[in-house]
């Protein structure tokens, strides 16, 4: 079986899906964060595939400093959490509309 | 002293981080004892002896100890007047003849944003294509000339600030954010590029921001705060999507090179440069309160008086004005953009000024003869006299600074009392005063042979001879609109002065009392910018061979564009002094009516008028409703029931329509009722009903709902990208 | 290797394995009603995603996506599933309302990224089989390689990155620090 860079474009892109479609359609505050690291995932696997593809340690560089940015933004993001369970009791991002018109 | 260009903002930067820290540090032990966490929270004591009046001088009766109160003064008064002596030294290390040659020295300090970007793609033959951004300083005679007048109006105005914050015991913050503000224009100023411009730019945004709420435990100061740099925002906005233009068209940002390429060959140039034009002015729109966004410099005036005069009638908002004077080639290069820069000009000075007429804060009334100043100087740039604009900028920025100021020392001797209704006959008791004011106002009203006289001749005298090939009618139109302002400026000024100094004191007893002129820190910079209100326009006087120096101190900003021959002209002596005539006639009669109506009949001409057309009266005073539609679209329209707003225009406003009319054509009055009746209010109800609609379907988009807003980015980078696949 | 072809023979085959579990479990992580199912599952498809950078002798961050995601990131979403009640976490409806509006948006919007994918061409270079462990001529490890890369080209972006660090753990410390205070 021969694996080209379009492969890795199409896992790339499903698990990007995926993660985004997470970010829309749950309510629970911590599976929303965990889609996004899917998403951040998937933008790595394109940083690699493209690395490998174009001979070009660059990439490999860059899929470091999303990690970087992943963990602190799953820091911000669970600080934010608890912030928002204590105030609402709740995980549900329902509940969070203060912004409604 | 020319490469010392970097030191000449890094001492009032300096100057910020002592204050800052030393206010910081001294006042966190403080606060501790205070029971508040943080450092802030010690000027309680303005706030508990503020009454409902505007009030900024923090007159209390127990007198705190300020710690640091002599390092604080130094420091800030210091670093500033140490950047005035390099500035003055840099400008005379170069000198002012080969300034006018076209003499200019920029320092390099550090390659700012280097971009690898692909070489050949959005390069035309002829720009720089250098696609990176360094840290560049350059003086030319543009910047020179704000440099000047910013260092040495900015010295003044801290010296001021010692005597008029003496009081209060946030007086190391109020100079830390001084300085950084000064900082941060003297980058503006001296900003080699677009982007180091935009710095400046956002930085004396920022320091305005912190200095209008400078008093921010009170309510309206925040909220003046915020409303100053939400409005900002909005121009910054334009301006920005202007630079990337620019960046996107030139592959560089720095002025020269930029300007060069766009003067060598302007037909690559010109089909974008009416767009990027636009976009620019929308951020000097911003900046220096040009209508529609003028509405945050009156109410910034919740500041302390220092910072009105400082920023937002001296400096910071003249910025807008540099920046196209600045962008002049590319100006001259769209002309469609100068017009709409000319009306929004003449436009901002006659609608600010006849506010002006009706406004009853001694600050307001300033506030929007500055908006109204402001428009004189756009005016004179979309007309292709950036020159004589910067003209205007300069003498304003000495008589408008020496009006604050002298303002400021009113209020001071009034002890926070901000209503000139309850003024008058202050011209005995605090004569120093009164005699800068008297001469800043004659100054600013035109009266012959001061300053203002000459710079506000050279604009509309350029106004009169403009063309404009696309509305040949336009100049004189505008001249028209002009002359007018000038007398209303004359007529508001006048009232002003006369309510405040002539007259009777209308004040209570104890007001009356406490009555005393300012202490001489206050008074030395009122007449020092007194005394160049009078002889500041001396650089630029009309008619007389080689009288129009700071012209031909300019001139080498004005690039010459290929193919465009320079219209040099040469009025009749007898136009120019036409011209004169009128403007001396018409402010003479505006100070005529200010004095008969206000010093002898004590008011009862403006208040029969009131009486006659109260609709009138209303609009203008309630500053034609600009703030409260605004309120009502912008601010709580998408949230609220916008569409309510039209019904309330139809109940405020827009009766003012039939009651103009009836006044003006009694005669035909049924035909006014019934057009009244059928189809002002058929009109307004049928669009109130849609734009209900529609703004219902507005409100409903704002779910709050985290999760809808990212569906719809998820719609927007599905646009983008069909847009991208669909052109590329 | 060369006109592109990234793997062949087994590795292919691996890869096609490995990287349908993952995509397996991330519809798991979003379609698990409990929030610790979800972490487990997500936990499951970070060690796999490893797998493959392991596969494009990527080892060097596939061990730190190890280290950081399945090590560092799982255990705080698991400290935070255990802080806050599961019994509250684990709620009625585990959609929102929107759900149906956003399955049958989200294909559309995210068309175009595939009419990209399909027409496409990149530069046709062939792939350097040792790129990844080459230091100027030497070869060395994929370690060395980056390290060289990261520290010497892109030394001011990876302090920033960790002044970046230093910024959301004082700020989730005060986020933290500031609930706490609250409850008192």
């Amino acid at each position: 079986m021969t694996i080209t860079i379009n492969h890795y474009l199409i896992v790339s892109f499903l698990l990007f899906s995926i993660g985004f479609l997470g970010v829309l359609v749950r309510r629970n505050f911590l599976t929303i964060l965990m889609s996004i690291e899917l998403m951040l995932n998937a933008v790595n696997l394109n940083l690699i595939a493209f690395s490998r593809r174009l001979s070009d340690l660059t990439g490999q560089v860059f899929s470091i400093f999303v990690i970087t940015i992943a963990a602190g933004e799953a820091a911000i993001g669970l600080a934010l959490t608890i912030s928002f369970f204590r105030q609402k009791k709740t995980l549900d991002v329902e509940e969070a509309h203060t912004m409604q018109g | 002293m020319r490469n010392l260009l970097w030191a000449i903002p890094l001492f009032p930067l300096i100057g910020f981080l002592i204050n800052g820290l030393v206010y910081l540090l001294s006042h966190r032990t403080k606060g501790e004892t205070h029971g508040h966490g943080g450092g802030y929270g010690t000027d309680a004591h303005t706030a508990a002896t503020a009454p409902d009046t505007a009030h900024d001088t923090g007159h209390d009766p127990g007198h705190h100890e300020i710690p640091f109160k002599g390092l604080h003064t130094v420091v800030g008064v210091g670093s500033v007047v140490i950047a005035c002596v390099l500035a003055f030294g840099a400008i005379f290390d170069i000198g002012l003849k080969a300034f006018s040659e076209g003499a200019s020295h920029s320092i390099t300090l550090w390659r700012w944003i280097p971009l690898a970007v692909n070489q050949a793609v959005g390069q035309i033959p002829g720009s720089a294509g250098e696609w990176f951004v360094d840290v560049t300083l350059r003086i030319d005679s543009l910047s020179a000339l704000m440099l000047a007048f910013v260092t040495f109006v900015g010295s003044l105005i801290h010296l001021y600030s010692v005597g008029y914050m003496g009081h209060e015991e946030g007086f190391g913050r109020f100079f830390a954010y001084l300085n950084l503000f000064m900082f941060a224009m003297l980058v503006l100023v001296l900003g080699g590029n677009f982007l180091l411009l935009f710095v400046g730019w956002e930085g004396v945004g920022l320091c305005s921001y912190l200095l209008i709420g400078y008093y921010y435990e009170k309510n309206y100061a925040a909220d003046a705060g915020k409303k100053a740099f939400v409005v900002n925002r909005i121009g910054d906005f334009g301006f920005i999507l202007g630079i990337f233009g620019v960046f996107g068209l030139f592959g560089s940002l720095d002025f020269q090179k930029v300007f060069a390429a766009a003067a060598a060959n302007p037909a690559a140039y010109t089909p974008y440069m009416t767009v990027i034009c636009l976009l620019l002015f929308v951020g000097a729109c911003g900046k220096s309160a040009q209508f529609p966004l003028y509405v945050w410099l009156p109410d910034a005036m919740a500041g302390p008086t220092p910072v009105s005069a400082l920023i937002h009638a001296a400096t910071m908002v003249t910025a807008g004005v540099y920046m196209i004077a600045r962008c002049n080639v590319f100006f001259r290069l769209a002309p469609n953009a100068m017009i709409v820069v000319a009306i929004v000009g003449a436009f901002t000075a006659l609608f600010a000024a006849t506010i002006g007429v009706a406004q009853n804060d001694i600050k307001k009334v300033l506030a929007y003869s500055t908006v109204s100043q402001l428009g004189y100087m756009f005016l004179a740039c979309g007309v292709g006299a950036f020159a004589e604009g910067m003209f205007h900028v300069t003498t304003h920025a000495f008589f408008k600074a020496c009006l604050f100021l002298g303002a400021g020392s009113v209020i001071h001797a009034m002890g926070g009392e901000q209503d000139i209704r309850r003024m008058g006959g202050l011209a005995g008791k605090i004569p120093r005063t009164y005699r800068t004011f008297l001469i800043a106002t004659l100054t600013i009203s035109g009266v012959p042979f001061l300053a203002a006289f000459f710079s506000k001749d050279a604009i509309k005298a350029a106004v009169f001879h403009a063309e404009f090939q696309a509305v040949p009618w336009l100049p004189k139109l505008l001249y028209a609109v002009a002359l007018f302002t000038a007398g209303l400026t004359a007529f508001y000024m006048f009232r002003l002065l006369t309510l405040t100094f002539w007259g009777h004191f209308r004040g209570t007893k104890e007001q009356e009392h406490h009555v005393h002129e300012s202490p001489a820190t206050m008074t030395i910079p009122l007449i020092v910018l007194a005394f160049l209100s009078i002889v500041s326009g001396y650089v630029g006087v009309p008619i007389i061979e080689h009288g129009d120096r700071i012209g031909e101190f300019l001139r080498p900003i004005r690039l010459p564009i290929a193919g465009m021959p320079e219209r040099v002209h040469h009025a009749p002596l007898s136009i120019e002094l036409g011209l004169m005539a009128a403007a001396v006639a018409v402010a003479s009669i505006g100070i005529y009516l200010a004095w008969s109506w206000y010093s002898k009949g004590e008011g009862r001409t403006p208040a029969r008028l009131a009486a006659e057309w109260p609709g009138v009266y209303r609009a203008v005073a309630h500053k034609y409703f600009v703030d409260e539609a605004y309120e009502k679209v912008f601010v709580r329209g998408l949230a609220l029931d916008g569409g309510r707003f039209l019904w309330e225009v139809d109940a405020t406003v827009v009766d003012l329509i039939p009651n103009g009319a009836a006044a003006v054509t009694r005669g035909a009055s049924w035909m006014a009722a019934a057009f009244d009746q059928y189809v002002v209010d058929g009109l307004v109800n049928g669009v109130a009903y849609a734009l209900q609609s529609l703004f219902q379907l507005f409100r409903r988009a704002q779910t709050g709902r985290v999760q809808n807003y990212a569906l719809v980015m998820g719609g927007g980078l599905f646009c983008l990208v069909a847009v991208y696949l669909l052109f590329r | 290797m060369s006109d592109g072809v990234l793997l062949t023979g087994g590795a292919g085959v691996l890869f096609a394995v490995l990287a349908a579990v993952a995509l397996a479990s991330a519809i798991a992580v979003v379609v698990a009603r409990s929030p610790v199912h979800s972490a487990l599952f997500l936990l499951l498809s970070f060690v796999l995603v490893a797998a493959i950078f392991i596969l494009q002798q990527a080892e060097f961050v596939g061990a730190v996506q190890m280290l950081v995601y399945a090590g560092g990131i799982m255990v705080l979403f698991l400290f935070v599933v255990m802080l806050v009640n599961p019994g509250v976490t684990r709620s009625e409806k585990s959609f929102q309302h929107q759900w149906d509006v956003a399955v049958v948006l989200l294909p559309i919007f995210l068309l175009p990224f595939l009419y990209i994918l399909g027409t496409e061409k990149l530069p046709d270079v062939p792939v350097k089989a040792e790129a990844f462990r080459m230091v100027g001529t030497r070869v060395v490890g994929n370690t060395e390689a980056v390290s060289w890369v990261l520290f010497r080209d892109y030394l001011v972006p990876f302090e920033v990155a960790s002044v970046f660090l230093l910024v959301a753990m004082i700020g989730a410390v005060v986020l933290g620090k500031r609930s706490l205070e609250k409850m008192d």
